[in-house]
């Protein structure tokens, strides 16, 4: 670690925190009452959309119906997106001549794209034409972000509002924050990256001639229109293979550090905009404190120990100076790719600017730990924000039961059924996480797909499952996940991950909704402070712990040893 | 559920056309005129001719050249399409190597490339960045430190005295924005074009 290193990542930090304050305010005003002055232009469109749609934008919807319509949305785009990628030989825009993708590869990959995963079982430049990556893909990065926010804002509103039965308007929560805040921002972003290096071109790939007289093909796209959704959306993504380590996709420092922005931005702003909406800044702060605390140590871990480095190479005279280079670029450097890795996981985007895979053991213990903690760090765009408040109440609920009485969480009674639900929602994910492994741990057509033995290899299939049931979508990127096992189970597995986690969820929301809001007495426990922060933080690291320890002990702990004892496989 | 169906259908149609075309295209138009160069690849030409691209490392292997960090990418093996042959810098292909910290494999390809690499360059420690694969496999970049150890071998391949090749490195280093952000790296086909322009001393 330098003190350059850490001036970077402190200088990262800040530039997310100057931009989320005004970004929460906005999202707080664009959901309460009228879109943004400045946007003023855009208002027709949306009105149009509404008439063609046949939505009355007035007319709320209770848990149910709002659920009903996310769902029958997730549907249609699932079918859309699907047909698209079987078609695609017959479709426009395919310069280099891609062939339609498989079954079982598009089943993943709508899925995938469908629930804010983005895992890639695919190679994006050997498999996708242009116009599957912006009318199949790229769309997907901007409607499933949408969807993620609608639902957040839905989970927020049942503590806005007392003995209320509505939660709001899917149709008009999703439009909106697709046309007046992922569009706009997604657009600018865009720009900045093409002046940084990143191309915008409809040409399929370049042929150079290079200096030593060889043939080489570039490929190329319009890759910064879907770069910046890409990271706005926390989809991750990438238009390659190689995803954000690529060096068109991500240039040089600046855009990386830009990447970074942009991933943790709406997802930083969204818990500021929740502190507003329910009219306590103060508890946005609190929510907003307990992910920081948790994602900056998970940032200062990676940066140690890949700093620390690969004790193997020293053997062969390699300058431990350095750290481990093996699976990051120069221009990065390790204090910019461990500030990545952390991030991208504990968001669910999933992007990767370094290989998870090539990490040191306690390297990759920490993204494969921060997504099982259940992306919460700041989360995905929405999802990070209604897991937070589930883990909120689930602490309340502790806290009440500590000192004997009912919890409330800002002014609502927390009961049983609440907590059946919350319960039923957190638990869906290491049931799928380790359920998965387990099996594919041993079966044979399972296996035969790893490429590291030994712990790394369990870590492999470990981190599969945990980046799909997480929708985060970052792999260990060994492990070849384009056959139909993986195709198939990893689809299941993100489709639980994210809809067996958000129904629950919102039958919570419905129920919260139609409970009076209390006035906070001198009994009530305080969900503001520094108290609750640190409860917050032990309810989450405790429960992530004990459901995922002994898989982790097995995985990449027992490596770490290994390693420094000088033991390879 | 029948009555979602028809805003949900109608509502993917629309934000497709808008978000998957009109967005790309908004930004591609925009793009090519305020930043043309960068919208097409930031592509070099020599003599009229592409020869590649300042963002995307290609491959060298002769001793007159600056040599990249090595590159796991791949290529189709021409004889039998089901399989995949070595191919480093495919710029068509990007890949990392994606072999875990106690791998064996990983431990044997780092003693050869560290053989390898003592072969030309000589004693004294090797930068990591030298012996280790990049995450795209497409780094355009080596390390100040990397590239000062090759001078020596390249001076004398080239005939040139090895403080020209230095103050060459020295030009070439791109350093840190405002001293912060970024690291001090030399691009590899930026140089080696450089080279290229040197007369012999």
């Amino acid at each position: 670690m330098t003190l350059v290193g850490l001036a970077q990542i402190a200088l990262v930090f800040a530039l997310v925190l100057a931009a989320a304050l005004p970004l929460g305010r906005y999202i707080a005003a664009l959901f309460s009452d009228n879109p943004s002055e400045g946007l003023r232009f855009v208002a027709p469109v949306e009105s149009a959309l509404y008439r063609a749609a046949g939505v009355d934008p007035a007319r709320e919807q209770d848990w149910l119906a709002y659920t009903l319509a996310m769902l029958a949305f997730s549907a249609s785009g699932f079918v859309s997106l699907y047909a698209i990628l079987r078609t695609q030989a017959w479709l426009p825009w395919n310069p280099r001549g891609f062939d339609n993708v498989p079954p079982d590869l598009a089943f993943n990959t709508a899925i995938s794209f469908l629930t804010n995963t983005n895992w890639q079982a695919y190679s994006g430049e050997t498999t996708m034409s242009h116009f599957s990556q912006m009318a199949g893909l790229a769309v997907h990065n901007f409607l499933s972000a949408a969807t993620g926010i609608a639902l957040a804002l839905a989970v927020t509103r049942a503590f806005v509002r007392s003995s209320a039965a509505t939660l709001g308007n899917f149709w008009v929560d999703m439009v909106r924050a697709t046309l007046f805040l992922l569009l706009p921002l997604s657009f600018v972003v865009a720009l900045a990256f093409v002046a940084l290096g990143t191309p915008q071109t409809f040409a399929g790939a370049v042929d150079a001639a290079t200096l030593e007289g060889a043939k080489q093909t570039i490929a190329i796209g319009p890759m910064a229109s879907q770069e910046a959704i890409k990271q706005i959306g926390t989809n991750g993504g990438g238009f390659f293979n190689a995803n954000s380590a690529h060096p068109f996709e991500n240039p040089n420092a600046v855009s990386n550090a830009l990447q970074i922005w942009a991933m943790l931005v709406v997802s930083t702003a969204l818990p500021i905009a929740f502190g507003r909406m329910v009219g306590l800044p103060r508890q946005g702060y609190a929510l907003l404190a307990a992910m920081g605390v948790l994602l900056i140590a998970g940032v200062l871990v990676v940066y140690g120990a890949e700093t620390a480095g690969n004790p193997l190479f020293a053997q062969f005279g390699v300058d431990p100076a350095m750290g481990n280079m093996e699976g990051k670029e120069v221009r990065f450097g390790q204090a910019m790719s461990a500030m990545f890795v952390a991030v991208t996981t504990g968001l669910s985007c999933g992007a990767v600017n370094a290989m998870h895979a090539a990490l040191t053991p306690l390297g990759g213990f920490v993204p494969l730990f921060l997504i099982q903690l259940g992306e919460v760090l700041p989360g995905g765009v929405g999802s990070g924000l209604y897991g937070m408040i589930v883990f909120a109440i689930l602490s309340v609920f502790v806290a009440g039961l500590m000192v004997g009485r009912t919890p409330e969480f800002l002014g609502k009674k927390i009961e049983a059924r609440e907590m059946k639900l919350a319960m039923l929602a957190i638990l869906i994910l290491p049931l799928v996480i380790l359920g998965f492994s387990a099996v594919a741990a041993m079966l044979p057509a399972a296996l035969a797909s790893l490429a590291n033995a030994g712990p790394h290899g369990l870590s492999e299939i470990l981190y599969a499952y945990s980046s799909a049931a997480g929708n985060n979508g970052s792999a260990f990127a060994g492990l070849n996940a384009n056959t139909p096992w993986f195709n198939v189970t990893t689809g299941i597995a993100m489709a639980l991950g994210r809809f067996a986690y958000v129904v629950p969820v919102m039958a919570m929301a419905g129920s919260l909704v139609g409970k009076t809001r209390a006035a906070q007495s001198a009994g009530t426990f305080p969900t503001d402070g520094p108290l609750f922060v640190g409860l917050l933080v032990g309810v989450i690291v405790i429960l992530g712990g004990l459901q995922f320890f002994p898989a982790l002990a097995l995985g990449p702990i027992v490596e770490q040893v290994l390693m420094l004892a000088g033991k390879t496989f | 559920m029948p009555r979602h169906i028809r805003p949900a259908i109608v509502l993917l149609a629309a934000l497709t056309a808008i978000t998957g075309v009109a967005y790309p295209l908004a930004v591609a138009g925009v793009a090519e005129v305020a930043f043309p160069a960068q919208a097409n690849g930031s592509l070099i030409l020599r003599g009229g001719k592409i020869v590649g691209s300042s963002l995307i490392g290609q491959n060298f292997a002769s001793p007159r050249y600056f040599h990249g960090r090595p590159s796991a990418t791949s290529a189709p093996d021409p004889a039998d399409s089901s399989k995949t042959i070595d191919a480093p810098y495919n710029a068509a292909n990007s890949s990392g190597a994606n072999l875990g910290p106690t791998s064996q494999k990983l431990i044997d390809r780092v003693r050869g490339d560290a053989e390898a690499w003592r072969a030309t360059a000589g004693p004294g420690s090797i930068p990591a960045d030298a012996v280790t694969t990049s995450a795209s496999g497409l780094d355009p970049d080596i390390t100040p430190q990397n590239a000062g150890a090759q001078a020596a071998a390249i001076a004398r391949a080239r005939g040139l005295t090895e403080e020209r090749l230095r103050a060459l490195i020295a030009a070439q280093t791109e350093r840190p924005l405002f001293g912060i952000l970024g690291e001090p790296r030399v691009n590899v086909l930026g140089i080696n074009l450089a080279l290229d322009q040197l007369g012999s001393d």
